[in-house]
């Protein structure tokens, strides 16, 4: 068909394809956008629910079934009993507490130690014995293939002699080790995007190398270190497998409290939607209103 | 994962450093390093019985070692000046790394070919090799090791999902950040609560809303009964989680194509399926891998899904090595033979990881 003759029918044919390509495209969007939310919205209703709407499969609140506090009145957390002493509240704000400690620390400590570590790398020529940039680069980086399960036992022992056993520092110590990588690999990106020429520019103006970093490099790589530092929080956040083994009492952070949670009591369905809601909330908000640097912090090494 | 030679950052710097300043450095960091071997040695005697006194625990050695890795940085900078100023970016990190990773690697290497059982008051047995022929006799760490293949292979079924999702948000549609924002909402929940959520809640035989559907359409449904259709369920809500952390690498990697070959290719009379497969497809290689390598990287540690829904059941179906060397700790406190389960795990898995490196390094970078 010459494309001189544009008769009606081949330009209707265009057109359906154009509208059935965009109603697969919405279809399939909104069909995943579904499997997403799904168990969130569940979960969240479920907190509000009593037993008689769980037996029934009752879905919308308001609609099949009027919403009710007992799912958060178990974690003391309602409007009836905000204003009075509960000791299931206490107990489930020292976990929250204790994950929130915890996650801070760790990601402040390895952004801390990662972005030095990552401008050395990508600005100055290093010697350790055979090791040069690259080894070390390597060397880090490789740490990410370590899983956890070799470090636990021996940190177990370890920290049962250092008196560390169930304690933040301890937990600390090893999530920093855990996301290091991570932020190294960000950060080195990042870095590697800075011109040097600024660096010598400062250097010039009489600035030390230490000077320059803070006073030039810095600043330019705040969103960066932002990304690896909210990126490490996730990780962070929702780590169980150490906390699990090397927390008891004190120490005990959300995942675990939750995990104990399912464990012990049969189907507690209410307390335990409330107690996940509760858990998984403060990062769904920072995915709301951090997703940018979400993304940025995943996406950064993926692309050269 | 690219080398950082070229674009380097060059300083000429002339130190006068004296030789009391040198020796001031080398005196802190040899004087630091003895008092904390002295500080292990003493402990080490005390808690032999050697000696009568001494400390409750070894937290003051561990102070001591802080101490010397102080001493070690701050030496840098007074014995090598500026040289030194520009090592003390690295030497804090790989410190950290060194004394969290290597020293208790060392250990593991010498509890695993021990019996130690910590409810038990006679601390390490070596035992030799016996632990590796335990693990040689071993069913079911043979059966979490092939279960981990399964794991790994699903992979690709993610992958490919992960790449439908990357393209419909990157092609032209409405409320992009509406989209972006949901599809990576499952990567911000913890594996725990998500076993709850789903593992535990939606998929219940009799109340989980999923259940209802099953028997809606005429069938009884069984999540976690059948080997089969357990680990698949396992894979399915690890799919879920991680589906987005491929899904954005790849939207980077889609978002970072030079727009002007694709609309060559449109001009050139190209359909959308051959668009794909010709050009999208292997400009895409590099990123892929990348993505792909990282979240298998990740998927060997799985393992909170499934201490949390299955604990490895039916059978051992279900079980990942982590899991199951968890639940070998949590029911026999045997440290020994646990840790030399896990230390043939990281042999394997720095054998496959590297192998799966060299196998697919000439795709990573992508030809200049």
């Amino acid at each position: 068909m010459s494309a001189v003759m544009k008769d009606h029918e081949g330009e209707a044919r265009i057109r359906t394809k154009w509208w059935a390509s965009r109603v697969a495209i919405y279809a399939a969007l909104i069909t995943w956008a579904i499997i997403c939310l799904f168990p969130i919205f569940w979960t969240i209703t479920t907190s509000f629910k009593l037993a008689p709407d769980v037996m029934k499969g009752n879905l919308i609140p308001w609609w099949d079934f009027s919403p009710r506090w007992k799912g958060w009145e178990s974690i003391g957390i309602s409007p009836r009993l905000i204003g009075e002493v509960s000791t299931v509240r206490e107990e489930f704000l020292k976990r929250f507490w204790n994950s929130t400690v915890v996650a801070i620390s760790a990601s402040l400590l390895a952004v801390i130690l990662g972005s030095l570590a990552a401008y050395g790398l990508s600005r100055f020529n290093y010697r350790f014995g055979f090791m040069r940039n690259s080894d070390i680069s390597f060397f880090f980086l490789s740490q990410m293939i370590l899983p956890p399960v070799v470090l636990a036992l021996p940190f177990l022992v370890l920290y049962k002699s250092l008196a560390l056993l169930d304690s933040r520092i301890g937990l600390i110590l090893l999530y920093t080790l855990m996301v290091l990588p991570i932020v190294i690999w960000i950060m080195r990106d990042q870095f590697q995007g800075i011109p040097v020429e600024l660096e010598e520019a400062a250097l010039v103006d009489g600035l030390g190398i230490w000077g320059s970093f803070f006073q030039i490099v810095l600043p330019i790589a705040l969103p960066g270190m932002v990304a690896a530092f909210i990126l490490s929080l996730v990780l962070c956040w929702n780590e169980y497998f150490f906390a699990a083994l090397l927390t008891a009492t004190n120490a005990t952070t959300l995942p675990v409290m939750v995990a104990s949670q399912t464990g012990s009591q049969g189907i507690n369905w209410w307390s335990m939607a409330a107690l996940s809601s509760a858990a998984i909330l403060p990062l769904v908000i920072v995915a709301i209103f951090l997703e940018k640097y979400i993304i940025k912090g995943m996406a950064a090494g993926a692309v050269k | 994962m690219s080398t950082t030679e070229g674009d380097l950052l060059h300083t000429v710097t002339a130190d006068n450093i004296s030789d009391s300043r040198r020796r001031l450095g080398k005196m802190m960091v040899w004087g630091a390093a003895a008092l904390c071997a002295g500080l292990a040695i003493w402990q080490m005697m005390f808690e032999t019985g050697r000696v009568a006194s001494g400390f409750e625990t070894w937290r003051p050695v561990l102070y001591a070692y802080v101490l010397w890795a102080f001493c070690l940085c701050a030496a840098q900078v007074i014995v090598n000046g500026e040289k030194g100023k520009r090592t003390l970016f690295v030497l804090p990190a790989a410190l950290f790394v060194i004394s969290l990773v290597v020293f208790p690697l060392l250990f593991a290497l010498y509890i695993s070919f021990t019996d130690w059982n910590l409810a038990s008051p006679n601390g390490p047995q070596p035992n030799g090799w016996d632990n590796m022929v335990q693990m040689w006799n071993d069913g079911f760490y043979w059966n979490a090791l092939k279960n981990m293949v399964y794991y790994v292979l699903a992979v690709s079924v993610e992958y490919v999902i992960a790449f439908g999702l990357a393209l419909l948000l990157n092609a032209q549609i409405r409320a992009r950040k509406f989209f972006r924002v949901v599809f990576l909402l499952p990567l911000m929940l913890s594996p725990v609560a998500v076993s709850w959520m789903i593992g535990k809640s939606m998929l219940e035989v009799r109340f989980g809303p999923i259940s209802r559907v099953i028997r809606e359409l005429g069938f009884e449904p069984s999540f976690f009964g059948s080997p089969e259709i357990a680990r698949f369920m396992i894979m399915a809500m690890d799919a879920w989680t991680f589906i987005p952390f491929m899904m954005i690498m790849l939207l980077a990697g889609l978002q970072a194509l030079p727009s002007e070959v694709i609309e060559a290719s449109k001009v050139d009379g190209a359909s959308g399926w051959q668009s794909f497969k010709e050009v999208i497809f292997p400009l895409m290689l590099p990123v892929s891998v990348t993505a792909v390598v990282i979240r298998i990287i990740f998927k060997l540690k799985l393992a909170d899904v499934i201490i949390n829904v299955t604990s490895g059941g039916p059978g051992g179906a279900t079980d990942s090595v982590t899991s199951f060397i968890f639940r070998e700790y949590r029911d026999r406190s045997n440290v020994g033979y646990g840790t030399l389960l896990a230390m043939v795990y990281l042999v394997l898995i720095v054998i496959f990881v590297t192998l799966l490196l060299k196998l697919v390094s000439r795709w990573m970078e992508r030809p200049a």
